[in-house]
């Protein structure tokens, strides 16, 4: 048995929780968890609240056994998991400013969503309270002699999302950078509270618009759980011929805005057209260029005729060939290769810690894609392999992508050829319990836990962008390197902020 | 009546070189756009940025000296000055006998400085990031620069540019390894001082990469047309300079040459200059920026050349 499981000896698991388990454990197993956490013998994916309980959503990397974990806290106190545990720290402190939880023994107590700019604080308790009064946010302090600090954003030149990063260098070389996010926090989690399962999956598929199909998969996941029901084969198999067209047109994008980032606009240029096909695609066989609502709860809205098939089948022949010469351009081009190489590198250790999913984990030899591992339909029919590289630096998480980008094209080809027939949607019985769903973004794994009340409606929802867990790696990542890299590191992780303000 | 042919011909020549800079800056973009499969913007889109900017307000930090104030101004007239004293369609003009290469360089220097002082008047990290960026440019750029003005004053026997022009159009070097290798040298310094790809990138809005950008970050309106201006003079007189010295052909030799030979002259040196703008643009399209701390590997390189070329020309002559 792995030492996960053995964590949760002789507890029976939540019936009402599907398709993992949920246990609900006391302060000892709380803090047995902490020690597994702190020895590395598990990950922490995600820990967050609701108005009684703490959950800690834990998964063992060797035996593939996903768990929850909840604890009630009728104080508003629990242990916090980040004194051994750094992964947990942005978790628990966000759970101090949504919920009003309070961590014990947490030794960072600054707000991190909060920036004391909402009508309301701890708006998910279920006493929210007076606003947070403004404060100046504390940056956590660096000394030596000819340091100097350079704050960047949030408001950035280009045509980016908000986020602060503040650079302790000496010279050029960069000493600490410390992020600070929460600039772009719309309330969704509160917005979710009562919605049907259709309005809830729109806001789900919109929590970060670039990856909307995996989004709202896992959202459908988590509710098609809760019902009992499986989803038709076909629906399936589109959901994941939509996930890989995404895949597909997102790493274009990074791919050539990290070259654009070294000043080499050739694949920028090349990138661009190759993923405007890719969405032109997408519209005319779906509707939509970046295919939100297409997932729903219970299938997919949209069906595919033979001519789409045959579009698809045109677009891949098409994007095949052109896709390799931007990356022999790549690989043929040592001013570049020299910008990527050795830069913004992230020790495997680190990577495993923080159970980095992604390009940032797969680049630094973790091994873990959820396609393979954990939501495996239909990618077990596929002979799907993740692709992993040992690096971890700019450079190998270009090669992942660039892999990613041929695995899935070969996806693609291969879910056209064997697309089984039948309907597309099912309607979902009402059901009241708890669900958690995967599915594998361009950035990672994105979980969405949800639980749902006796008329069919959103009591809590939990999206988790796989973000949170590579945004606190860019910090470490760049340590050591020189200022003027930080685009480019920044962008091979391209982290979303929208995803992780919420 | 001499006097005013030779003022009239002085006049022409700053003229064009203020006029024809923003048009060689489009023509520079066009290219790259062309490579990039992109239609890019017209032509003429620099001179729209310019009158955009002079029509704005010009904004100043509250603590800006007159540092800020004055340094636009400087740069413009260091640069335009510097481009003056280049032969471009015809040597021997007024100015070209004012000051010799190093002084061009002096001035070119002359504009840095003042921007790069302009850069931390504020005391914003980004302007002191790229005033430190640039100064470790230059203090490398200028050496390599002196080292091929010593060389090619060695072969012409004068560092006086109109000079220099004579001797080449007169024939007086051939095909030598030495002016190949200050060639090569020219053009890393032209690339590093005016802040083109591998060296620093003119269209980035990355804050943290940015060397010239960064300087400029502040200003606004007219400061930065001026500053904008002054950048598209800098990279049309460097242009010349290249031409001037490696490619003299078809410059009228002086202002009293008649109408006839001042017509071809304006004419070659607008096809070199196409051209050279044209192998730049080419040039920045095919090679990644380089890391802020290969650049003095770059420069020392330019560097060596430098020092190669004038050893060569001291072992082939026999001294």
């Amino acid at each position: 048995m792995s030492e996960l499981l053995a964590c949760f000896e002789g507890l029976r698991a939540e019936p009402d929780h599907h398709p993992w388990p949920r246990f609900r454990v006391d302060r000892e197993r709380w803090l047995a968890l902490r020690q597994g956490l702190a020895r590395d013998r598990f990950a922490l994916l995600a820990e967050f609240g609701e108005p009684q309980e703490v959950h800690a959503i834990l998964f063992d990397g060797e035996s593939l056994a996903l768990v929850v974990a909840s604890l009630a806290c009728p104080t508003g106190r629990f242990p916090s998991l980040a004194v051994d545990h750094l992964p947990a720290v942005r978790f628990e402190r966000t759970l101090r400013d949504l919920v009003g939880l309070e961590p014990e023994g947490l030794f960072d107590l600054r707000p991190w969503l909060d920036h004391g700019k909402w009508p309301l604080s701890r708006p998910l308790a279920s006493n929210p309270g007076a606003p947070e009064v403004a404060f100046d946010y504390a940056f956590l302090p660096v000394e030596g002699e000819g340091l100097h600090q350079i704050p960047v954003g949030p408001i950035h030149a280009g045509i980016i999302e908000p986020g602060h990063f503040r650079f302790t260098a000496s010279g050029e070389t960069v000493v600490r950078l410390e992020e600070r996010l929460g600039w772009v926090h719309k309330g969704i989690e509160k917005r979710l509270v009562g919605l049907d399962l259709e309005s809830a999956c729109r806001i789900v598929g919109r929590v970060s618009g670039d990856s909307t199909v995996a989004f709202a998969w896992a959202f459908a996941r988590a509710a098609e759980a809760i019902a009992g029901v499986v989803p038709p084969a076909r629906a399936v198999w589109l959901r994941a011929l939509m996930l890989e067209l995404e895949r597909i047109a997102n790493h274009f994008g990074d791919i050539g805005a990290i070259c654009n980032d070294a000043a080499f606009t050739l694949i920028h240029a090349h990138c661009g057209i190759l993923r405007e096909r890719v969405l032109r695609a997408a519209h005319e066989v779906f509707g939509h260029r970046l295919m939100m609502d297409r997932v729903v709860p219970g299938g997919v809205a949209v069906d595919l005729d033979p001519g789409g098939i045959a579009r698809l089948h045109r677009l891949v022949d098409e994007l095949a060939p052109a896709f390799d010469k931007v990356v022999s351009a790549y690989d043929n081009t040592p001013s570049l290769l020299d910008r990527t190489a050795e830069t913004g590198r992230v020790s495997p250790s680190l990577v495993r810690r923080f159970a980095a999913g992604g390009h940032v984990g797969r680049a630094a030899g973790r091994p873990f894609d959820s396609r393979a591992h954990l939501a495996t339909e239909p990618y077990d029919d596929l002979g799907f392999r993740p692709v992993v590289r040992e690096a971890g630096d700019v450079d190998a998480r270009v090669w992942i992508r660039i892999e990613e980008v041929r695995e899935s094209l070969r996806l693609v080809r291969e879910i056209l050829a064997k697309l089984p027939a039948g309907p597309v949607r099912v309607e979902l019985p009402v059901r009241a319990g708890c669900g958690l769903g995967v599915a594998e973004a361009f950035r990672g794994e994105v979980l969405v836990w949800l639980r749902l009340d006796e008329a069919g409606r959103v009591r809590r929802c939990y999206p988790r962008d796989p973000s949170w867990l590579q945004w606190p790696l860019l910090e470490a990542a760049i340590e050591g390197n020189i200022v003027a890299d930080f685009p480019l590191c920044n962008k091979s992780f391209n982290c979303s902020y929208s995803g992780h303000d919420l | 009546m001499a006097g005013l042919i030779d003022i009239f011909a002085q006049g022409l020549e700053m003229l064009l070189v203020v006029g024809l800079a923003p048009l060689l800056v489009g023509w520079v973009r066009k290219v790259k756009a062309h490579v990039f499969r992109r239609r890019g913007p017209s032509l003429l889109q620099p001179y729209r940025d310019l009158l955009r900017l002079f029509s704005k307000d010009a904004l100043l930090a509250e603590n800006a000296s007159w540092i800020s104030r004055t340094a636009p101004y400087v740069v413009f007239a260091a640069v335009w000055v510097a481009a003056a004293l280049i032969p471009t369609f015809a040597a021997g003009l007024v100015f070209h006998w004012a000051a010799d290469l190093i002084a061009i360089v002096g001035l070119f220097g002359l504009a840095r400085f003042a921007l790069a002082v302009a850069g931390m008047d504020v005391g914003t990290s980004f302007g002191g990031i790229g005033s430190s960026r640039e100064m470790l440019l230059a203090s490398l750029a200028e050496p390599a620069m002196l080292m091929v003005v010593f060389t090619i004053s060695l072969f012409a026997g004068s560092s006086q540019l109109a000079s220099i022009v004579d001797f080449v159009l007169a024939g007086g070097i051939g095909i030598r390894p030495s002016l190949g290798l200050a060639l090569v040298a020219v053009a890393i310094v032209a690339i590093a001082e005016n802040a083109r790809i591998p060296v620093d990138n003119p269209a980035t809005h990355l804050e943290l990469t940015m060397v010239h950008e960064a300087m400029v970050f502040e200003y606004s309106g007219r400061h930065l047309a001026m500053i904008e201006a002054a950048a598209a003079v800098k990279l049309l007189a460097w242009l010349s300079l290249i031409a001037a010295i490696f490619l003299p052909f078809g410059m009228a030799p002086g202002p009293h040459s008649g109408f006839g030979a001042m017509a071809v002259g304006l004419l070659a040196w607008l096809a070199k200059l196409a051209v050279l703008a044209t192998l730049l643009g080419l040039f920045e399209a095919s090679i990644a920026k380089m890391r802020v701390f290969r650049v003095p590997e770059f420069l020392g390189g330019a560097f060596a050349l430098g020092v190669l070329a004038t050893v060569l020309l001291f072992v082939s002559r026999g001294l």
